[in-house]
């Protein structure tokens, strides 16, 4: 195994790991719960990173498909009994598929158009959605929403079982970012957010990889939806269809950096976890958005690409600078980015 | 000489312009020809409409034998249908290498194999060094200079062995040492089979490498023929000097 792939193995093992042993440390159950929704926001943002970061396509209506997979678990049990508890968890792949299929001509159409246009777009589609969700009252019940029963699990372990589907989720969105980072595919959209007609003269299959990117992404994010449906017990079109978990995600994905490995999870949990502390020690105010608000600008201000390729820059430049000072002989040449320079900080694209 | 390339009274129209007005040109296999016009005079739409990145709204593209009219620019690239743009396009978050490696044209099951494979790395390797790009192979290409952004442009697409490869103004912007060396860079090529068609204003560039010439004036050529005739022509003359 080389050094870099070693490192990026141990650093996976050691978070997961860390993820795996947190429940047994007997933690609140405010703990728990805050946990929950931040492994939430941590796999949408890596999910999301996939069509958002790595393709430069900035979808705001991922929470669309958020939506589709909370009701699509809530509508399956209303015809559909829990026994164990786990069936919930069970047809989430299902529902992955689902929403993958729904997202095929959304991205057919939508990916046609670029940048803000399709930012507008794809939020359009959210707006469109919850309208849905709201007026096809036979099958949503409108405005009074669904409700599932409620998990047959023990009180004192309630949060355990969706705190460890989650962590699964997030693991499944971070291991295809990794695969997709570590093959052609990374590399080909790569060049498609970098210029994509120049990608498509050059034989990178554009389109498809679009296609693709935006289902599996959609896919996942539909799967978080399922879940969080079945943890709240209830869906209504204002919070299944909600705009503020789509700029969560992306408020998320760009704090910690887009295109990269870790940033998103980075980001899912410096926010979220403060968000969640807030509102449980202030009371639910919506004085957080303000807070949102002010974090985004900062970041465009003064981290324009996000926490860890800022990280990554300024490591790179003082390499660089050292070895300028060391007499080496190219002295005018940048030195060489290696593997391992990425590799120290966790979380370039090739991490 | 058979014609690798048979352009059959193209026309393209931007608004009012029209850029391409029934043009009708021929490459022959294994030529270096030369394309050469006013500013304006619609070599570049030309370009685009060779290599799938424009629809003609009239007139039909042939390539190697086959009605290529309308196919997407990334199947031509497949079928062996290369260019370079004015503006040296290249990718600057990707290293060097991986600017070679991407332009691969890989089928879909290649497409989840490694980022970079070892052969990749071969492969590349060698392009790299007919280049002189290998001591810069790990470099983001957002680090070169612009004469090496356009060297490394040419190289990579070699990366697909095309039979035709289409170079708008490949020096343009770079200085007479990189002139010199982007010569050297298709006499090598054209030797190892390579057919060219290319744009530029540089005419001592064109006398001493290419042969045909063709001369293009608000979108028709108006002269095709050996280098040494296309200074002296009347209607060449007429149409840089402005009638
Ligand atoms: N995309 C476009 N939209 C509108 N007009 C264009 C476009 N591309 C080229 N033109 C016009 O077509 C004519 C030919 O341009 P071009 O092919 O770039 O010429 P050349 O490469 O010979 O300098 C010019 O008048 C130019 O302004
Ligand atoms: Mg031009």
């Amino acid at each position: 195994m080389s050094k870099a792939l070693r490192l990026s193995a141990l650093r996976g093992a050691a978070f997961f790991g860390l993820l795996a042993a947190l429940p047994s440390f007997n933690l609140a159950h405010w703990v728990l719960n805050m946990l929950v929704f931040t492994l939430m926001y941590a796999a949408m943002s890596s999910a999301w990173n996939l069509v958002g970061g790595f393709t430069g396509y900035p979808s705001l209506g991922h929470a669309a498909f958020f939506g589709v997979g909370a009701y699509a678990v809530a509508l399956w049990f209303q015809h559909h009994a829990i026994h164990s508890g786990y069936e919930p968890f069970v047809i989430l792949p299902l529902v992955g598929v689902l929403a993958g299929l729904i997202g095929l001509p959304v991205a057919a159409v939508a990916m046609r158009t670029r940048a803000d246009v399709f930012a507008i777009v794809t939020i359009t589609l959210l707006f469109v959605a919850q309208t849905l969700a709201f007026n096809l009252h036979s099958i949503t019940h409108g405005a009074q929403g669904l409700s599932i029963d409620p998990a047959p699990f023990s009180p004192a372990t309630f949060e355990r079982p969706f705190y460890y589907v989650l962590v699964g989720l997030l693991a499944l969105a971070m291991g295809i970012t990794y695969l997709t980072i570590k093959s052609k595919v990374g590399l080909s959209l790569a060049s498609i957010r970098a210029d994509e007609d120049k990608a498509r003269g050059i034989g990178v299959r554009v389109s498809g990889l679009k296609l693709l990117t935006f289902c599996v992404s959609v896919g996942l994010t539909s799967m978080v939806g399922g879940v969080w449906a079945y943890y709240e017990g209830f869906v209504y079109p204002q919070f299944a269809f909600d705009p503020l978990i789509t700029i969560s995600i992306v408020l998320m994905t760009f704090l910690g950096g887009r295109g990269t490995l870790w940033g998103p999870i980075l980001g899912a949990f410096v926010l979220e976890l403060s968000q969640q502390n807030l509102a449980y020690r202030l009371g639910g105010s919506q004085f957080y958005l303000i807070a949102y608000a002010l974090v985004f600008l900062l970041i465009m201000l003064l981290l324009p690409r996000g926490i860890l390729p800022t990280i990554q820059d300024r490591l790179r430049y003082r390499r660089r600078r050292a070895g300028a000072a060391e007499g080496d002989d190219r002295p005018s040449a940048p030195a060489p980015r290696t593997a391992a320079a990425k590799v120290a900080v966790g979380g370039g694209e090739r991490a | 000489m058979s014609a690798l390339l048979e352009i059959t009274d193209a026309t393209k129209v931007f608004g009012g312009v029209r850029a391409v007005d029934g043009a009708s040109l021929s490459v022959g296999a294994n030529t270096i020809t030369a394309l050469i016009g006013p500013n304006g005079s619609g070599k570049t739409t030309l370009f685009n409409l060779i290599t799938g990145y424009l629809r003609p709204d009239r007139g039909r593209v042939q390539f190697a034998g086959r009605d290529v009219t309308g196919m997407d620019a990334g199947s031509l690239y497949r079928r062996g249908l290369s260019r370079t743009f004015q503006q040296a396009r290249v990718f600057p978050q990707l290293s060097v290498q991986e600017n070679l490696v991407v332009a691969g044209g890989y089928t879909w099951r290649q497409l989840f194999t490694r980022r970079v494979s070892s052969s990749d790395r071969n492969r590349a390797g060698q392009l790299l060094a007919e280049f002189n790009l290998a001591p810069v192979a790990d470099l983001l290409a957002s680090e070169l200079s612009y004469g090496q952004r356009k060297l490394l442009e040419f190289a990579a697409v070699l990366m697909s062995d095309p039979k035709l490869v289409l170079l708008d103004e490949p020096t343009a912007g770079v200085n007479p040492v990189m002139i010199d060396t982007m010569e050297r860079h298709v006499r090598d090529r054209h030797a190892a089979g390579i057919t060219f068609l290319i744009v530029e204003h540089d005419m001592s560039f064109v006398m001493r490498l290419c042969d045909p010439v063709i001369v293009l004036d608000q979108g028709k050529p108006i002269f095709s023929g050996r280098p040494s005739d296309v200074q002296t022509n009347p209607l060449v003359l007429d149409a840089y000097l402005g009638s």
